[in-house]
């Protein structure tokens, strides 16, 4: 059980993955994306109006690879809807255009105010979650 | 560094049956486009069909093909 230690990271990946409805890894920010497929994703999401978490996954490369161990899926971004992997840019935009994301997200995707989406502020920041 | 005909073979290899149309987005041997028709596929959801394909190509995902985009469809 070797890689059964304290990973710290690893679990706060996770905590955001589970307490976020909706959450974007991402290349950048959504005001700033580093990465074309970031971008693009980040814009069907605010097509829809849609309230989301944010993690930016370049300040730490760890992020990354904590990430794809969860989730299996090897590239960026990633998108979770109620603690589920939606899909990467691809499937998120085919959704878009068929209208199966804003089916998604209208069921899930209206996320109490209480949510710490922050589509609009700083984006969460798992290093900083650790301090 | 990888090509479009060389990731097109290792997907109908990897697949049985698969047809994939594999073009290189940028031209510059880094970023491709496939699109990825398999009976395989049938009854899969979408994450499930692309991680067919990607589990062909595991690190070198982010490594040296720094983008595959995918369609995939079921026949």
């Amino acid at each position: 059980m070797t890689d059964q230690h304290d990973n710290p990271i690893r679990d706060a990946v996770a905590e955001a993955i589970a307490t976020n409805d909706v959450i974007l890894f991402m290349k950048g920010t959504p005001e700033a994306p580093a990465c074309g497929f970031s971008a693009r994703t980040v814009g069907a999401l605010q097509a829809l109006d849609t309230r989301f978490a944010a993690v930016d996954i370049l300040p730490d490369p760890r992020i990354r690879q904590e990430l794809t161990a969860i989730s299996q899926w090897p590239t960026i971004p990633q998108l979770f809807v109620g603690g589920e992997l939606v899909g990467g840019c691809d499937i998120v935009t085919e959704m878009f255009e068929s209208g199966e994301l804003a089916e998604l997200l209208g069921a899930d995707g209206q996320a109490p105010a209480a949510e710490p989406a922050v589509a609009d502020g700083a984006p969460l920041q798992i290093e900083n979650r650790l301090s | 560094m990888p090509d479009a005909a060389t990731i097109k073979a290792r997907i109908e290899a990897a697949i049985p049956g698969a047809q994939a149309e594999v073009e290189d987005w940028t031209g510059g041997g880094d970023h491709f486009r496939a699109t990825v028709v398999a009976d395989a596929f049938a009854g899969l959801s979408r994450i499930q069909q692309h991680r067919l394909v990607y589990e062909i190509f595991g690190a070198e995902i982010g490594g040296p093909i720094h983008a595959l985009s995918l369609k995939t469809h079921s026949q």
